[in-house]
Formats: structure tokens, C-alpha cells, sequence
């Protein structure tokens, strides 16, 4: 039988501000354990949370960026549940009136577009973070407890592992772009949960679904989807029901396993968080976020395909990290012409970024330092070759392009005289080659511009010393 | 008795030996089990610094005025209990706001004050420290659950106390205990500190020998609160020189919902014959109708409950607080502390809260809770567009004997009866003495008023008090 595979995601994005969400301890990753933490994040007994306002400018800006209803009024719940990484015994976050929803971001899977809806997108807040020892014991770091999340929820739309992966990529992307979460999923700071289930190819109604948590790369959400699809096929081949149950992926062996169940899980027992004033937002703040909203990554890829006519390659490169194209945007402003730049960016730049393992903003060499180098070749001042070669001495030596190729005397020669007198002696030298080249064996020209360069130590610009070379030949 | 805080005021010098004074009586009268911790070094040094301040010439408005603060209010370093087995050993990090602001205002911190296990009950008899005495009675309770607050001000140790209330823990005691003691509107006074027990409720009052007392303290507790979203945007009431006298005539509300079965017949003619002496001064007296006010107690238990067991979660064992030492898993750990940690009118509370929160039952408890709740709150703007204010008793009896309602918890929720509808609406409630039933035990009379006017309230009870005087004995 065929099995048409249907995913939803969840997705937990850990916005990015000064302070958590509901007292002024620092929001920041990997500072000793326990050391960002004051009596409201750790639910000491009198404390009472105070919501922090660069929340919900963060989540108006990704709700906008997903073309989302940003509600006029939403309140905070209590999610109620016992667990030691959790102070209060209850998480504050968002149930029955989130604070937007109804968006949609379009994916790009296999070459066709494919546009996934978003449920909603909800403000809460990360519990702290529990780590089991080797001995059978836990220890709980507070730091993460606290920090502002948003879950965005999808609706079931995706039919394929690679659209969930591709979801994934482009709404870490999005959320990069706007900056609103930094998407690392290594360090938890972009997590995702799947929803899967199976069903006959042809039957309209759902089956049970698994939920798979603890995913922290796309590749693993691609992988536990395709695990989890063979498995529930297996169970239907032979006859099973699948059990509505939580799954973790365990990266180290790749594959799905049972997670031990929460205890009384599934009563959340949600209510309206009284210690929380009703979120009021208004449209001017709503239009005021949405005014400082930058260029979104499709609007960018178009033009970078429409206006620059840059190569699918350059634009998937240029469009995909906001920094990256930042920088070569920069390039161009300051003159460097499109295909040229982004020829740079995707050789060199690339390679170095690569090579020391740097992200753009890590980036030594300024867009302006960059593209005076770029003019020289622009201006034939030095070759291509000489210019990469200039790149590297740019980033060993940290200075200018124009130090160094004075410095290193590669300006290329410009003096026509000078080239003149150096092919008059060449051609006196070489009565018999000047013979040929005339006799019609045209070949010879590649003769003379060896020993040309040769004989300026590589320094004529070629463009002239060929012109100037041509003329003497034919007189 | 101390010398009052207007005398202190003016005679700083005398602060340091007043202070000894109330620590002092406080140890003599230890009994009454008023206080469970007293902070005699700190009291002392505090009692320096505001001498001192106070004859530098710095203005400090409630400079030398002693105060006792019930052990569910924070104060840095100082224990924090809630007369709960699971808090014993607990010091908070941080102090409450309304302590912040007294001390700020010259007020000199005595101790803490024993109440019901994190203010569940109205006997004070709920507590690891023993159950709080009356003054008036030793064989009978102080109310609760601020009792020990309300005895600490009626045995003359302290010029003032704090207390919380929920249900009616503030005035329930100020009555059984003949002082004064106010509900203030919700989010009058920052909660920051308070230790939750159902948060929409939840407000920090005081107790005083007097309207003028409570108002002087009430000026410099109230304002809004950057620590508590729910505290009022409202400026405090203007102190100008104290507590004016009631002036004008009122419009004075008798809701009959309040006179029903179950009240005291002494309590009821006590009741009656201030509203004679207050239509006698120019007073106008119309009977009113709150007629939701019979659903004020099973309301008040779900809306309670249900806040109070999310509340109350937090204390697992887990972080801080009295763990189990004999766990054997997680669950076991949270079981074990918990079952054994709360006593059992807390352990009532959270099952009945959690039960009326689950899935299945939220719609026909919280929910319904919460629209007979706007209900209730209807009625009082309804009524406040024909009165003034509503003078009702406070409780339906005087002070009961200790163990008489402790294993019949509904006879003992009963006696919150006057008092939870005002929490349920969030307007300000105060009870104030009005002479003795045939027990020589005290009679409260309640006045409740429209959000935001406690200075009307009080100015009313200072008149009631000044009746008293004029006419008693």
C-alpha cells in the first residue's frame, strides 16, 4: 500500500535581547552555569514577573516578517508542570489567545515553491536546562530559564522530508534576517519539534500522530522524519495502531527513541496568568515595527536574479546569510559592479570565511578596503592573478591593497614609451622572428609578449604592450 | 501601651526604648504565639538610625512607628516560612515593596507574625508555630489568617502590622481581634514580596488602633510598582497632614444579602445601632441589594484554589525548602515533600484547586468561577451608582473557640462569608471595632466603598470610631 506522509512542525526560537523575558537578568548564551540568575527566574517564593517590552517588538517583527495577524489584545496562561528545570512548576506562555497567527512562509523544495501555513506564532518563555550526569544524577543550569521564546506552530502541510528540512533552513534564515533569533541549533537557540503521521494514500482523515523532539540540525529532522515514516508503515504492514507518544532522536546513533513520560503529562491544566496584565498592541506600534523591518531573503533573491542578473549559485549565497549580502550590497554602493563583486564574494571571500572558519561580521578585510582592490583589476592597474595574490597579503599583512602593490612594485607598467623602447630592441634582436610574423605566421605575436614580459619583469599592462607590439610588427 | 507614633515623632529620643518596650512585651506575651520570629538586633539598630535621622531633622513620615509583619512578606534575610513545614528553613533573598517602603518611611521592622499555613484559613490555628491566641479570650482564636498581626496590634506591641488577604485575612482577625484593619483595593499596594496564594486576590493590608493609623500607613504603602504589573497606575492618597474628618453626608448602603441566617443576633443589633447613630449625624441610610454576593464563597473557593495550586507548585522540594530525605525518584521526591511538607488545609486547597483547573471540569468550575465573579463585581458598580459605600458586619460571629471549626473545614470557610466578595470585586474593605457581644469578644463592622476609596472608608470608620468615643462608656 502507498502512505502519504503528513508533518507539522513546532518550532522554539530563542529571541534575541538584552534581558529575559520577565526580569532584567542578561539573556545570554554560555556563561557559567547559574551565574544569569536573580529570585523572579528562579520562582523564588514573593516574586512576580514583570513582561520585558523588546519581547514583543521581536515577536511583532517575526509575526510581520510571516505575514501573520498580530492580535490588538492576547493574554499570557500558565502551562502547569512539575519538572526541576522549571522554577514555578508552570511555564508562562500563550494558549487560547496567541499573540498572532494565520501566516504562511513559501519554501523552495526540488525547484518548485510551496507555501506553509503557520497556526500561530506565540510568546513564552525557556525553562531552565537540565543535564544528566554519567553517575544517574541531574544538574540544572537556571541561565536559560526565562529567556523569551517564540513557538511558531505549522499546520500539517508537509508531505516530504526535504519540505520540512527546507522549512526548517528558511525559517532560520528568516529569523537570522530579521534578526530575531541568532537560529543556532547546535546550542538550542532554534529547536524543532515534529509532528508525523502516516496514512493510505486516497484516505482524508488523520491518524495518530508521534511527536519527535530533541532535533538540533536539519539534516537530523530529515533523517528522524524518514526513521519515524518507515516505522509507522512497518506498524500498519503488520497490523499495529500507532500510539499518540513523544519520541527523541538520539544523534550519536541515529535513531528514534521512546522518551520516558512526563508525569500526569497531558493535563497542562492552562489558565489566564493573573500576575499578567492583558498585552495590548496597538496598530501605529504594529506599523512602526514593520517600518523598520529590512528587505525579507525572497525580496532579495529576486532582485539579485531579476535586477543584478547574478548566477543561481551567487544568488543562493548572497541571499541566504542577511550579513553576507549586507557586504557585498556594500561593494556596490561604493561602485563595484555586480558580477565582479560577486565573483569576489563567492571566491575568495568565501574561500577565506571557510578556510578560518568566520562568519562575515569576523571579516578583516572592509568593503571599502575590498573594493579598492577590485578597481585596480578594474582599471587593468594589476591582473586578476596578482590581485588574489594581493587579497591573501592583505589579510596576512592587515593593510591596504594599495600598500602592497606599491610596496611590492606590481603596479603594472602604463608608460608607452618605456614599452616602446623595450619592443625596438626585442625586434633588432630578433630579425628572424619579425621575418615570419610578417611572411603571415601570426603565431609569432605570442613569441614577443613572452619576452616582453620577461624583459619588464611581468610588469606591462598586456592590453598595451599587445596594441603597441601589433603596431611595430605591421610598420 | 507604647507611646504613639505622633509622640515618638516628636521625642525621637524615646524610639530606642520604645522598642525595647515592644520586644519585650512581645517575649512576655509569647503565648499568644503573635510573633514566630522577632528581630531584636536588627529592631535595636534600626531604632538608632532613625533616632538619629530623625534628630538630624530628616523628614521620615512614619519615623519611630513599629510594625510587625506577617511571615508571609518578605524581608531580606529574614525567614520566610508561611508557618509552612516546607518554607521552616527558608530566608528570603529580597524584601517586599510595602516593607521597602515603610522602612524607607522611618518604620522599624519588630518581627514576623504568625498566621495560617500560607494564609489558608481564618483561625490561625493552620501553623507549624501552634495556633494564635485571642487576647481577649485565650480559649478562643484570633481569626485569620493575618492572626498574629492582628494580635500583635490589639495586645499594644506594635503601632501597626501587616497583613494579606485573599478572603478576608485581614479583617476577619481585626474583627475577632477589636482593631482596625483594611483591605485595600487590588493592585493598591504592590504585591511584590507577598507570597502568592491566589494572585487575583491577593492583597497586602494593614492593621492599626485606627482609621488615622491605617490611612498614614496606607499613604506611604500604595502607589504603583515597576516590580508588579497588576499594582495600580494611581498616586496614593494625599497625606496633608493626616486623616481629615468626614465632612459631608453619605449615601450609606445596607445590603440585605448581609443580614441573613447565621449572623449573630448581638452582632446584627450592634450593626443596627451604628446605623441609627450614623442616620442621626445627617447620615442617609438606604437598603440595597447585592444579590450574587450568596455565590461570594464558592466562587471565592474555586477562583482560590485553582490560583493557589499553580502557585503553590514551586514548592517541590527540588530547589529550596524542606526536601524529603528519603526520596527515591523524582515523582517520589515531589510526593514525599509535598504530601509531607504541606499541612493538610493547604494539601485540601491544592486538590480542590487542581481538580477545578483540570481538563474536563475548567468550563464548569474556573470558567463559571470567573463569570459569576464579574457578576459579583456588577452588582457592586450597580450599587455604587445609587450609594456611597456599604456598611455591613464583618463577620457573622465573634471569635470561636480554638478547635471548634478545624475538622469542619466548611463551617470554617463559612465564617469568610462578608468578607470575599470584596476580594472577588477588588474594592477596599475595612472593619473596624463597634463594643463587645455578651462575651466581652469584639464586634466588627465592615464598610466596603468603590475601587480606589479607601480615604472615603476611612474617613467614615475615623467618624464611627469618634461616635464610639462620644457615646460609650
Amino acid at each position: 500500500m502507498n502512505y502519504e506522509l503528513i508533518v507539522g512542525l513546532e518550532i522554539h526560537a530563542q529571541l534575541i535581547t538584552e534581558t529575559k523575558a520577565f526580569c532584567r537578568c542578561p539573556n545570554r548564551y554560555g556563561d557559567p552555569p547559574n551565574t544569569l540568575i536573580c529570585p523572579t527566574c528562579l520562582g523564588m517564593p514573593g516574586t512576580l514577573p514583570v513582561l520585558n517590552e523588546a519581547i514583543v517588538r521581536q515577536a511583532a517583527r517575526l509575526a510581520l516578517s510571516l505575514g501573520a495577524t498580530i492580535h490588538p489584545r492576547c493574554k499570557f496562561d500558565r502551562k502547569n508542570y512539575f519538572y526541576p528545570d522549571l522554577p514555578k512548576g508552570y511555564q508562562i506562555s500563550q494558549y487560547d489567545e496567541p499573540f498572532s497567527t494565520d501566516g504562511f512562509l513559501t519554501i523552495e523544495c526540488n525547484g518548485s515553491f510551496k507555501d506553509i501555513r503557520i497556526t500561530r506564532a506565540h510568546i513564552e518563555e525557556d525553562a531552565g536546562k537540565s543535564m544528566h550526569q554519567p553517575d544517574g544524577s541531574t544538574v540544572v543550569d537556571m541561565n536559560r530559564c526565562g529567556v523569551p521564546l517564540v513557538e511558531i506552530v505549522t499546520e500539517p502541510d508537509f508531505r516530504t522530508p526535504e519540505e520540512a528540512g527546507a522549512f526548517v533552513s528558511a525559517i532560520r534564515e528568516l529569523l537570522r534576517y530579521v534578526e530575531v533569533c541568532d537560529g543556532n541549533m547546535e546550542r538550542g537557540s532554534l529547536r524543532c519539534d515534529v509532528n508525523i503521521s502516516v496514512r493510505p494514500a486516497g484516505q482524508a482523515a488523520l491518524n495518530e500522530r508521534s511527536e519527535i523532539k530533541n532535533l538540533n540540525s536539519i539534516r537530523a529532522v530529515e533523517k528522524a522524519i524518514r526513521s519515524e515514516k518507515e516505522r509507522q508503515i512497518a506498524v500498519y504492514a503488520s497490523g499495529g495502531a500507532i500510539q499518540r507518544e513523544t519520541l527523541l532522536w538520539d544523534e550519536a546513533v541515529e535513531e528514534l527513541r521512546p522518551m520516558r513520560r512526563k508525569e500526569g503529562s497531558d493535563d497542562y491544566r492552562y489558565f489566564p496568568e493573573p500576575d499578567l496584565v492583558e498585552l495590548c498592541v496597538s496598530p501605529e506600534y504594529v506599523e512602526n515595527v514593520r517600518n523598520e523591518l529590512p528587505e525579507f531573503p525572497w525580496e532579495r533573491r529576486r532582485r539579485y536574479r531579476k535586477d543584478l542578473e547574478l548566477h543561481e549559485e551567487a544568488v543562493s549565497l548572497l541571499a541566504s546569510d542577511r550579513e553576507l549580502g549586507d557586504y557585498f550590497e556594500k561593494l556596490l554602493t561604493l561602485g563595484v559592479e555586480p558580477r565582479s563583486a560577486a565573483n569576489w564574494m563567492q571566491g575568495e571571500v568565501r574561500r577565506h570565511l571557510t578556510d578560518q572558519n568566520l562568519t562575515i561580521g569576523q571579516f578583516p578585510v572592509s568593503p571599502q578596503d575590498l573594493t579598492e582592490l577590485i578597481q585596480f583589476v578594474q582599471q587593468d592597474a594589476v591582473s586578476l592573478t596578482q590581485a588574489k595574490d594581493v587579497f591573501r597579503k592583505m589579510l596576512a599583512k592587515k593593510c591596504s591593497a594599495r600598500d602592497i602593490i606599491r610596496d611590492e612594485g606590481m603596479m603594472q607598467s602604463q608608460n608607452a614609451g618605456e614599452i616602446e623602447s623595450v619592443i625596438r630592441s626585442l625586434l633588432q634582436k630578433h630579425p628572424h622572428e619579425v621575418e615570419r610574423y610578417r611572411s603571415g605566421k601570426k603565431n609569432v605575436m605570442g613569441f614577443f609578449m613572452g619576452e616582453a614580459m620577461k624583459a619588464t619583469g611581468g610588469k606591462a599592462n598586456p592590453k598595451m604592450l599587445s596594441r603597441l607590439l601589433e603596431d611595430m610588427l605591421k610598420a | 501601651m507604647l507611646p504613639n507614633p505622633e509622640h515618638l515623632k516628636n521625642h525621637p529620643e524615646l524610639i530606642p526604648e520604645t522598642v525595647e518596650q515592644s520586644l519585650t512585651r512581645a517575649r512576655e506575651g509569647e503565648d499568644l504565639r503573635a510573633f514566630v520570629a522577632l528581630f531584636d538586633e536588627r529592631a535595636r539598630n534600626d531604632s538608632i538610625r532613625v533616632r538619629d535621622a530623625l534628630l538630624r531633622g530628616e523628614s521620615l513620615p512614619l519615623g519611630g512607628w513599629i510594625i510587625g509583619v506577617k511571615d508571609n512578606i518578605a524581608v531580606k534575610g529574614q525567614q520566610l516560612t508561611c508557618a509552612s513545614r516546607l518554607l521552616k528553613n527558608f530566608r528570603s533573598p529580597f524584601t517586599a515593596t510595602a516593607v521597602e517602603r515603610l522602612e524607607k518611611a522611618g518604620a522599624i521592622i519588630l518581627g514576623k507574625t504568625n498566621l495560617d499555613e500560607f494564609a489558608m484559613g481564618s483561625s490561625s490555628e493552620n501553623s507549624i508555630f501552634g495556633a494564635v491566641r485571642n487576647p481577649h479570650d485565650r480559649s478562643r482564636v484570633a481569626g485569620g489568617s493575618s492572626g498574629g498581626s492582628a494580635v500583635a496590634v490589639a495586645a499594644g506591641w506594635v503601632h501597626g502590622a501587616l497583613g494579606s488577604e485573599t478572603g478576608g485575612s485581614v479583617r476577619q482577625p481585626a474583627a475577632f481581634c477589636g482593631v482596625a484593619g483594611l483591605k485595600p483595593t487590588y493592585g493598591r499596594i504592590s504585591r511584590y514580596g507577598l507570597v502568592a496564594f491566589g494572585s487575583s486576590l491577593d492583597q497586602i493590608g494593614q492593621f492599626a488602633s485606627s482609621c488615622r493609623h491605617i490611612f498614614d500607613l496606607l499613604c506611604v504603602m500604595s502607589g504603583v510598582d515597576r516590580m508588579d504589573s497588576s499594582s495600580a497606575h494611581m498616586p496614593p492618597p494625599v497625606h496633608n497632614g493626616g486623616l481629615r474628618p468626614l465632612e459631608k453626608s453619605l449615601r450609606i448602603g445596607i445590603p440585605r444579602e448581609y443580614f441573613v441566617e447565621g449572623l449573630s443576633a448581638e452582632i446584627r443589633d450592634a450593626i443596627y445601632k451604628v446605623v441609627e447613630q450614623l442616620r442621626s449625624i445627617g447620615h442617609q441610610v438606604i437598603e440595597v441589594s447585592l444579590p450574587y454576593t450568596q455565590y461570594a464563597i464558592p466562587v471565592y473557593y474555586i477562583v482560590a484554589t485553582a490560583e493557589a495550586s499553580s502557585n503553590l507548585a514551586r514548592y517541590d522540594g527540588a530547589r529550596y525548602g524542606w526536601r524529603h530525605p528519603d526520596a527515591a525518584s523524582l515523582a517520589d521526591l515531589y510526593e514525599s515533600s509535598r504530601g509531607d511538607g504541606f499541612g493538610s488545609e493547604v494539601r485540601r486547597r491544592i486538590m480542590m484547586g487542581t481538580f477545578v483547573l483540570s481538563a474536563g471540569y475548567y468550563d464548569a468550575y474556573y470558567r463559571k468561577g470567573q463569570q459569576v465573579r464579574r457578576c459579583i463585581l456588577d452588582d457592586y458598580q450597580r450599587v455604587f451608582l445609587d450609594v456611597d459605600v456599604l456598611l455591613t458586619p464583618t463577620t457573622p460571629t465573634t471569635a470561636f473557640h480554638l478547635g471548634e471549626k478545624i475538622d469542619d473545614p466548611l463551617a470554617m470557610y463559612l465564617s469568610d462569608i462578608f468578607t470575599a466578595p470584596a476580594n472577588l470585586a477588588g474594592v477596599p474593605a475595612l472593619s473596624i471595632p463597634i463594643g463587645k457581644d455578651g462575651n466581652r469578644l469584639p464586634i466588627g463592622v465592615q464598610i466596603q466603598g468603590p475601587h480606589f476609596s479607601e480615604e472615603l472608608i476611612l474617613r467614615l470608620g475615623d467618624q464611627i470610631e469618634s461616635l464610639d468615643k462620644a457615646g460609650g462608656e
